[in-house]
């Protein structure tokens, strides 16, 4: 079988071709967004927030409405509940949120168990890559699309928000609104990616595409190129080797991208590992070659 | 008489029950630059966030050129320059987007820059002399070079008003010295500079007045004045009765 052959085998299915497309699209999104979310220092506010919109989104299919409303509004209550027990006790915020995300993820669960439905628990805790229906297809395109459609229109301005809010502030654009589009598009992306992975693995999704690009470059506008490149390429090694062998595919996407990361962290010419210990090592010695202070 | 630059009007801000400024008075004059000397917890920043429209105040008042921060905001006359500990220099951005920064309120919604933008931002560059510096990212710069960014960045905006948190701290004599002269460059052209500073000594060198701030302005006046022992004892000595924070100051 010749390698092209090896590559289209897959998708002669239609299941492969909707777990490809969905599984591109989230890692698109997710990997634009994580740019911002690593940089603000809000990976944990991703994992919180992708979990908490669990009971919206077992809501809003009890109620026949929307996945993506009922994830927005859980999402945006998920950080008003954890910025209250932050600001209004002695509790610190990693501890807030961590007593937030679980209660409403355990929300969501019991609330799958009470539900007449045949929403495998499974399937959103791990993913259903290779179940998505074409409707479900449908709703994640349009929800990536006003996603990718945002974060590109307003990237400036984020970008601004994340390096220096108060400069924001004073030139009248107001931060807080910046910071509740951001969090409000991490909740749609939430379910976008949970189609894809599942919600356990949602939040490599959301900072590992990120963390890799912000150890290849010092330019945010090229971490924007990086880390949706670097995702993609994860999405299609996880496809394909969940495919060849047999294997979990969110499971085999996020090891991708656990992979590339190690790589890139080790290797990277400037930020990794080994790069900076060499460069550690010339500073030295170029130092000890002259004065010694 | 003009209009003031800055007018703060009897402004009193609490942070749950902890009073930060109590009916806190000043009045700059455009062109000035207004040294602004207090201990931590002396109110400072929350002076400068009053200013901005960070905080509302409880009560007063403060207008910018006569009107409200919020126009004066929109309008982009206020410009700052942040306290190191507050910018994150690992972040992914050039000096040069950095000074662009200051373009966004010319921009259009989508910020896309044009040749007035880049222009502005070369200018910005060249008068601050971090033309040859332009593509480095912002943490490779000296602590100095990272002040001038800053200030550069204020005037690609063509802010009005400058406010400048410690911009000394971490800073060697000569980029002071290019720092200072900057400021009185840009305050002869009519930019108004409220500078707050532990910095002592390079403040009657800098500054046409000083305000010596304790929650409230308890003294305004010319530099030399302000400095005089007795008045400093004012603010740098009731730090033994353990009013607020530690004495920090020179």
């Amino acid at each position: 079988m010749s390698l092209i052959e090896l590559a289209l085998e897959p998708f002669a299915f239609d299941f492969m071709l909707r777990a490809l497309a969905t599984t591109l699209i989230a890692s698109i999104v997710c990997a634009l967004l994580s740019c911002w979310l690593v940089l603000i220092g809000w990976s944990l506010m991703g994992d919180a927030v992708s979990h908490a919109v669990l009971p919206g989104v077992v809501l809003a299919y009890v109620l026949g409405a929307p996945f993506a409303l009922g994830a927005v509004v859980f999402g945006f209550l998920a950080v008003g509940l954890i910025g209250a027990v932050r600001d209004t006790s002695r509790i610190k915020e990693d501890a807030a949120i961590g007593i937030v995300f679980t209660s409403l993820f355990a929300l969501g669960l019991v609330l799958i168990s009470v539900t007449p439905s045949h929403v495998d628990l499974n399937h959103i805790i791990f993913g259903n890559l290779l179940g998505v229906s074409a409707t479900e297809l449908v709703q994640v395109a349009a929800l990536g699309v006003i996603t990718l459609a945002v974060l590109v229109a307003k990237n400036r301005d984020f970008t601004l928000y994340a390096f220096d809010p108060t400069h924001a502030h004073a030139l009248g654009i107001n931060p807080r609104v910046l910071g509740a589009v951001l969090l409000g598009l991490l909740a749609l992306t939430s379910v976008v990616a949970l189609q894809a992975v599942g919600v356990v693995l949602v939040v490599a999704m959301l900072i590992i595409p990120g963390a890799t690009a912000y150890l290849l470059t010092d330019r945010f506008q090229r971490m924007l190129l990086i880390a949706p490149a670097v995702s993609v390429l994860c999405a299609l090694i996880g496809l394909y080797s969940s495919y060849y062998l047999d294997t979990a595919s969110g499971g085999m996407v996020v090891l991708a991208q656990g992979a590339i990361f190690l790589l890139v962290y080790l290797f990277a010419p400037r930020q990794g590992l080994i790069g900076r210990s060499v460069s550690a090592r010339r500073r030295r010695r170029r130092l000890g070659a002259g004065q010694v202070g | 008489m003009s209009t003031p630059a800055i007018t703060v009007a009897e402004a009193t801000v609490h942070y749950g029950h902890v009073l930060a400024l109590d009916r806190a008075c000043l009045t700059l004059e455009p062109g000035r630059i207004c040294g602004l000397v207090g201990m931590n917890g002396s109110g400072k920043s929350t002076l400068f966030k009053t200013i901005m429209g960070i905080v509302t105040p409880d009560s007063g008042r403060v207008s910018i050129n006569g009107e409200s921060p919020a126009k004066a905001r929109r309008a982009g006359l206020l410009g700052y320059v942040p306290q190191s500990e507050d910018v994150d220099w690992d972040f992914p951005v050039s000096v040069r987007e950095v000074v662009m920064m200051g373009r966004f309120g010319h921009m259009g919604p989508l910020r896309i820059r044009r040749r007035a933008d880049r222009e502005a931002v070369d200018l910005a560059l060249e008068r601050v002399e971090l033309t040859d510096f332009a593509d480095r990212q912002i943490g490779q710069l000296s602590g100095g070079q990272k002040k001038r960014a800053f200030v550069a960045r204020g005037i690609a905006q063509g802010a009005r008003i400058l406010l400048l948190d410690e911009p000394f701290a971490g800073v060697d004599k000569r980029s002071e010295a290019t720092i200072v002269r900057l400021l009185k460059e840009l305050a002869a052209t009519g930019v108004t500079v409220l500078v707050s500073t532990h910095d002592l000594h390079a403040l009657p060198d800098l500054a046409d007045e000083a305000v010596l701030l304790m929650r409230r302005v308890l003294l305004h006046d010319s530099p030399a004045e302000v400095l005089r022992p007795d008045n400093l004892a004012l603010v740098f000595g009731l730090d033994l009765t353990g009013t607020a924070g530690g004495g920090d100051a020179a």
